[in-house]
């Protein structure tokens, strides 16, 4: 499986959760897990997703997220998970 | 699975602390290169850089995108071009810097020579023509290696490095002499290094490679601010923690960059490499230890602590080490070292001692206009006795900044900084260094 974070930065506001959830049900992404934090004061959303099976490579799907970040006024990434694997798991 | 705590470490470490991968270096052997004239050996040069690295910006470009770290820089080392090159190496010079610029590369090294026992015809035709190389090509870096632990150093080239320098200065005066931060002089040059401007392909390399720099002196020094006041026990044991995480990622990018490209994966290169950047601090490291100003007392045992531990940490994180590994401090690309020399406390003096413990040498130092071609050479000769007595790479890479006098400031742009122009000792040395010849290897040079 081919996990990837998505995380979303910026002021709490209603819709975020689905507004993404859809962009990636739209590319066949599937949620994991979803988690929310205030990092450096900031609401944080980070959310494991599965993209495996997704219709478009990781790429692609950042320049969809970054999309939907524009009309939400929300800062969106996504990056492979091996990156966290790598630092914090041996 | 991965804590929450976890994600938010790495991501505040790339965008708060500076984090990157410093570059993705290819090497690319070209010693099937030569032709019988220097012409035809320049066009099969071309060829083969511009075929081998085709695709090395595109896949590091990806691989930035979808691992979400900065990769700042690809670049390509090349072959030793004195062992190619005959009576006029200018067109692979020149075929060498459109190479780099075709595939988008920033900076391509190789344009130097290995000296450290003696020259053949071909490297000394090599070294008459740096200064006019360096001053025609815009991303050319090249290095030459004057002295070794088992060879000694080669006073002769030596003293023609403080010619080259002096003339690439004078030839690039409109740029405040940068033409001369594209020249490193090396003891104990390494084949595998991905940092340029000294980074080569060495004769005992594959056909071609990938060698990995990672960086991250920000992440270090913010992981220091969480034990204030503790023992160097506990500062020791943290920055260990701090480097294996960071390397960890510079594996990554490196196995996953040598398959995508098809090529072997040769090494990672731990270093912590600074930039202009505030946060991005080697110096700020060592202030976070403790020292008011780097060049404080105190600052050449907290660079050695700091050199060996990134090491320590960086090791175990990692399959293949090498390059030069260890703690970078070159002036105009570290801001605490700038604000520590152009107040008074860092001085070229202090700044040789700090190169015996740390993992290269006298770098990125502007100096006087006035300072004498034998005055450069007697910087370099030092630098060598330190690399080759401790069996340690050294290197110089000095700037003798045209028509500037110490207290003033160059400024070169991008990550190559400003610097405040050094103090050099004004001694003369002439008749120590016309002597030529070689001094000779040190006893524990025999170690077989």
């Amino acid at each position: 499986m081919q996990k990837a974070l998505v995380s979303v930065t910026g002021k709490d506001k209603p819709g975020i959760i689905a507004k993404v959830s859809t962009a990636l049900f739209e590319m066949n992404v599937n949620v994991l897990e979803i988690s929310q934090t205030i990092l450096d004061g900031y609401f944080t959303m980070l959310m494991i997703v599965d993209v495996t099976n997704a219709d478009a490579p990781i790429a692609d799907v950042a320049v969809r997220l970054n999309e939907v970040g524009e009309e939400l006024g929300e800062v969106i990434n996504i990056q492979r998970t091996d990156v966290f694997d790598a630092m914090h798991r041996i | 699975m991965i804590e929450v705590n976890e994600i938010l470490q790495t991501m505040q470490m790339i965008r708060e602390q500076h984090f990157d991968i410093r570059t993705i270096t290819m090497g690319i052997s070209l010693l099937n290169c030569k032709k019988n004239t220097d012409r035809e050996t320049a066009e099969a040069v071309y060829e083969k850089v511009t075929s081998k690295a085709k695709n090395l910006v595109r896949v590091g470009c990806e691989l930035e995108s979808e691992l979400g770290v900065p990769i700042v820089n690809k670049r390509i080392s090349v072959t030793p071009v004195s062992m190619i090159s005959g009576n006029d190496p200018l067109p692979i010079a020149i075929a060498l810097d459109k190479a780099a610029q075709e595939v988008g590369v920033n900076f391509i090294g190789g344009f130097g020579a290995l000296m450290h026992k003696g020259s053949t015809r071909a490297e000394e035709i090599l070294l008459e023509a740096m200064p006019e190389v360096f001053a025609k090509t815009e991303r050319l870096c090249g290095s030459v290696n004057v002295g070794s632990t088992r060879s000694g150093i080669n006073m002769d080239a030596v003293r023609k490095m403080g010619h080259v320098i002096k003339k690439t200065a004078e030839l690039t005066a409109d740029t405040d002499g940068f033409g001369c931060a594209k020249i490193v002089v090396f003891c104990n040059a390494v084949e595998d290094n991905p940092f340029m401007a000294g980074a080569f392909h060495g004769v005992g390399e594959p056909e071609v490679v990938v060698n990995v720099g990672v960086s991250g002196p920000g992440v270090v020094e913010r992981a220091l601010k969480e034990v204030r006041g503790e023992t160097f026990d506990v500062v020791a044991e943290t920055i260990k923690r701090t480097a294996f995480k960071i390397t960890r990622v510079g594996e990554l990018v490196a196995q996953e960059a040598a398959a995508r490209l098809g090529v072997p994966f040769g090494i990672v290169d731990l270093s912590l490499a600074p930039t202009p950047a505030r946060g991005d601090s080697v110096a700020y490291i060592l202030s976070e230890m403790g020292l008011e100003m780097t060049g404080a007392p105190g600052t050449t045992a907290a660079l050695a602590m700091l050199n060996d531990m990134v090491k320590k940490g960086g090791v175990m994180a990692s399959s293949h080490v090498g390059g030069l590994s260890g703690a970078f401090i070159p002036v105009s690309e570290d801001i605490g070292m700038i604000e520590a020399a152009a107040a008074g406390c860092l001085r070229l003096e202090k700044m040789e001692a700090m190169t015996c413990v740390c993992s290269v040498g006298l770098d990125m130092i502007a100096i006087p206009g006035d300072t004498s071609a034998n005055t450069i050479a007697g910087i370099i000769a030092d630098e060598a006795a330190i690399g080759m007595v401790n069996n340690k790479t050294t290197a110089v890479r000095v700037i003798p900044a045209p028509g500037k006098k110490a207290g003033d400031t160059v400024n070169f742009g991008g990550l190559f900084g400003f610097a405040p122009i050094m103090e050099v000792n004004g001694y003369k040395n002439d008749a120590f260094i016309q002597r030529g010849g070689r001094i000779p290897a040190p006893l524990h040079s025999l170690r077989n």
